[in-house]
């Protein structure tokens, strides 16, 4: 067994408590909890790539870290948590399928995910190609807590997630992408949590709930 | 200088009428922005005609005979959907669907959203495609929302999350993309992205990485089009915004996530000789033609019979351009104007017609040809077209696709002759009694703007009957261009 270098070290770590966080996540079922959850995966990938901007020494890694943890850490967790306590949700209802259900399906999930990784990982050869796997986990993961969290806000949060695991991905696949398409990624999420804010609080004044079985009525035959 | 225009007129109208609250005259601020773009888009034509394909500030902007020509065609329709909404929208203030506050909001957004769509037109970055794409989403999500009714909501909600997680997919293409690039490209980042030069290296690109990429990309950009089976948002989008919306929704933004889609093709099959990605492209065609054909049978609600008609049109462009070819690539493109101007038409009149009677439901509206000539006229033509009847645009264009089909994939014609069998029978059902049934409806408010409803009807029977020469030039040009040899 040979030894690999610290920042290696310190790269799988960041893949491992990733995975750990999007597991964290499918099983909470607290709000303020899951906002919590998606502010330290948000901190974990700022981590990874200033690691990473640090190895490779490439400059516009230290601004796309600094502009995740302002994004990702900061600013969307204090939008999350103001809208939580203007609208008084604190908890999801029962998930559409059980948690150890869930939790079940997710390992099979990433198992399916390493699969995916496996041509993708052969080619790469960036010090941290064994992530790749990891990022396709999170991403799934995150759809599959989209699809069986009933609450809007729940919902949301997968989504964010599942851009956090997206980033992840091209992290550690190309070492990043190109500055003007990282910020314009940035910029969308920044205006679709904007959008759905503004969209909640219409919900909301329509249904007095961010339940969304009342959003059920439109049907394909009817 | 014409490529600056086109993207900054949009752009800058959308910032004015954030700033401008809300005036009177609105609605003929945001035509004249449209008008410039218009005008825009074509010196960019001619200049593109003139001088072949433009590559500009550093690259990040590319312009070539497929691109130019929806450029011209988006603008195109972006104009007459200003000039129908004016009137429609006082209609709807009258009727105090919306107030001033919120038009300032449409308004404001319209713009947005033509500006993101020629972004996504005009880009030469893949990643910024990628961008433009999802903040096309973002515009649209508050404006198919705007009467705020239980329906719209529900509607906007799953406009956004499935757009959302389906343009998800694609950006996780779009990563593989640049890693596959990045190989051969090397790792500089700024030019990997670039399509000018992922198309110059395309056969060298690893096909293996590729293929799972275009399968990313397609269900992503797929969602977009409104692909069976993940079309489910399109209905309901298309159903419950204001009829400009969805006007521009299914004849404008469905067009642009095919594009997206096409130019992802084309890298794709440079870089392996197996028919995977044209294989994938004919399979989610034919679904979506069929699905969308029989779904016809089943609306009640005007504006989603004609939303499922979309679905089975972009089922009809996905197909040909899944097949290749010169021939077919040439009659998808052809397709693409014909079904955009029509369907365009289709909905201002059936706004209109809405807003006569009152109600979106079919059983509600009739007899508009004795209440209103000409939108009765109007939505009679239009439907016709839509269903490929001679001497329109949409017969020369489908003929073409299915001649094509018998030659080269004689499997698929049957269905796609049963599916537009089907879809006629639906339609023309439907339409029949709207328009000559007996009625005691009110007369509007105000006149409605019917000049766009004939323009576009009389640029669809002009390209049944003949196409110009220099156009039949330009289509060649980009067919040839996409279809490859």
């Amino acid at each position: 067994m040979t030894h690999l270098p610290l920042d290696l070290q310190l790269l799988n770590a960041c893949a491992a408590l990733m995975l750990l966080l999007a597991f964290a996540m499918l099983s909470q079922g607290r709000i303020v909890s899951l906002v919590n959850l998606y502010a330290t995966q948000g901190a974990v990938l700022a981590a990874t790539t200033l690691v990473v901007a640090w190895r490779t020494g490439e400059g516009h890694l230290y601004f796309s870290a600094i502009l995740t943890i302002a994004v990702k850490v900061a600013f969307l967790p204090w939008l999350l948590h103001r809208l939580i306590r203007r609208l008084q949700v604190y908890w999801d209802t029962e998930p559409l399928l059980n948690i150890s259900g869930t939790m079940l399906l997710g390992l099979v999930i990433v198992v399916f995910a390493f699969a995916l990784a496996q041509p993708i990982t052969q080619l790469a050869n960036t010090a941290m190609r064994d992530a790749i796997g990891i990022a396709i986990a999170v991403v799934l993961l995150a759809f599959l807590m989209m699809i069986t969290r009933r609450k809007a806000m729940s919902q949301v949060i997968g989504f964010l997630s599942m851009e956090n695991g997206l980033f992840f991905g091209a992290m550690s696949a190309t070492y990043g992408m190109p500055m003007v398409v990282e910020l314009g990624v940035a910029l969308d999420v920044l205006v679709a949590m904007l959008v759905l804010g503004v969209f909640f609080f219409q919900i909301r004044e329509q249904f007095d709930s961010l339940d969304l079985h009342h959003l059920e009525s439109l049907k394909e035959i009817e | 200088v014409e490529l600056l225009l086109v993207l900054a007129l949009p752009a800058a109208g959308a910032m004015v009428f954030g700033f401008l609250g809300a005036r009177r005259e609105a609605a003929e601020i945001n035509v004249a922005f449209s008008l410039g773009t218009f005008l825009a888009a074509c010196a960019l034509t001619v200049r593109v005609i003139n001088h072949g394909n433009q590559l500009v500030a550093h690259e990040q902007f590319f312009v070539d005979p497929f691109n130019v020509f929806l450029v011209t065609l988006t603008a195109f329709v972006g104009l007459t959907t200003s000039l129908f909404s004016r009137p429609y929208m006082r209609v709807e203030m009258a009727h105090g669907r919306v107030t001033a506050g919120r038009l300032r909001l449409y308004h404001s957004m319209y713009q947005m959203f033509m500006f993101t769509m020629l972004l996504a037109l005009t880009t030469n970055n893949m990643g910024l495609l990628w961008v433009a794409m999802e903040a096309a989403t973002l515009s649209t999500v508050l404006l198919v929302t705007l009467y705020r009714t239980p329906a719209s909501l529900e509607a906007g909600w799953k406009y956004f999350i499935l757009c959302g997680v389906g343009i998800a997919q694609a950006l996780f293409g779009t990563i593989l993309l640049y890693f596959a690039a990045e190989r051969v490209l090397g790792a500089e980042g700024v030019t990997a992205l670039l399509w000018t030069h992922l198309d110059a290296v395309r056969s060298q690109l690893e096909p293996a990485v590729l293929a799972l990429a275009f399968v990313f990309l397609l269900v992503g950009y797929g969602t977009k089009v409104g692909l069976a089976p993940l079309h489910s948002w399109l209905p309901d989008a298309h159903a419950e915004g204001p009829t400009p919306i969805s006007a521009v929704l299914s004849g404008l933004l469905l067009n642009v996530a095919i594009y997206a889609v096409v130019r992802c093709k084309v890298l794709v099959e440079g870089a392996f000789h197996s028919p995977l990605p044209s294989r994938m492209l004919m399979g989610f065609g034919l679904l979506s033609v069929v699905l969308g054909a029989f779904f016809l049978f089943r609306q009640r609600d005007i504006k989603r019979l004609f939303a499922y008609s979309s679905i089975e049109h972009m089922g009809i462009i996905t197909f040909a351009f899944g097949m290749g070819g010169p021939v077919a690539t040439f009659a998808a493109l052809l397709h693409m104007t014909v079904h955009s101007l029509t369907k365009s038409s289709i909905f201002f009149t059936v706004g209109h017609a809405a807003q006569k009677a009152g109600s979106q439901l079919m059983d509600n509206i009739r007899g508009l040809i004795t209440l209103s000539p000409t939108v009765g006229w109007g939505l009679m033509l239009g439907a016709l077209a839509i269903l490929g009847l001679p001497p329109f645009g949409v017969f020369a264009s489908e003929f073409l696709i299915i001649t094509t089909a018998m030659r080269e994939q004689p499997w698929a014609t049957p269905i796609l002759l049963i599916a537009l069998g089907v879809a006629f029978a639906a339609i023309f059902g439907r339409v029949q009694p709207m328009v000559f049934g007996e009625t005691d409806a009110q007369r509007l408010p105000h006149p409605p703007a019917l000049l766009p409803v004939f323009a576009h009807l009389a640029i669809v029977l002009l390209l049944g009957l003949y196409v110009p020469p220099y156009l039949a030039h330009w289509y060649q040009a980009a067919a040839s261009f996409i279809g490859g040899p």
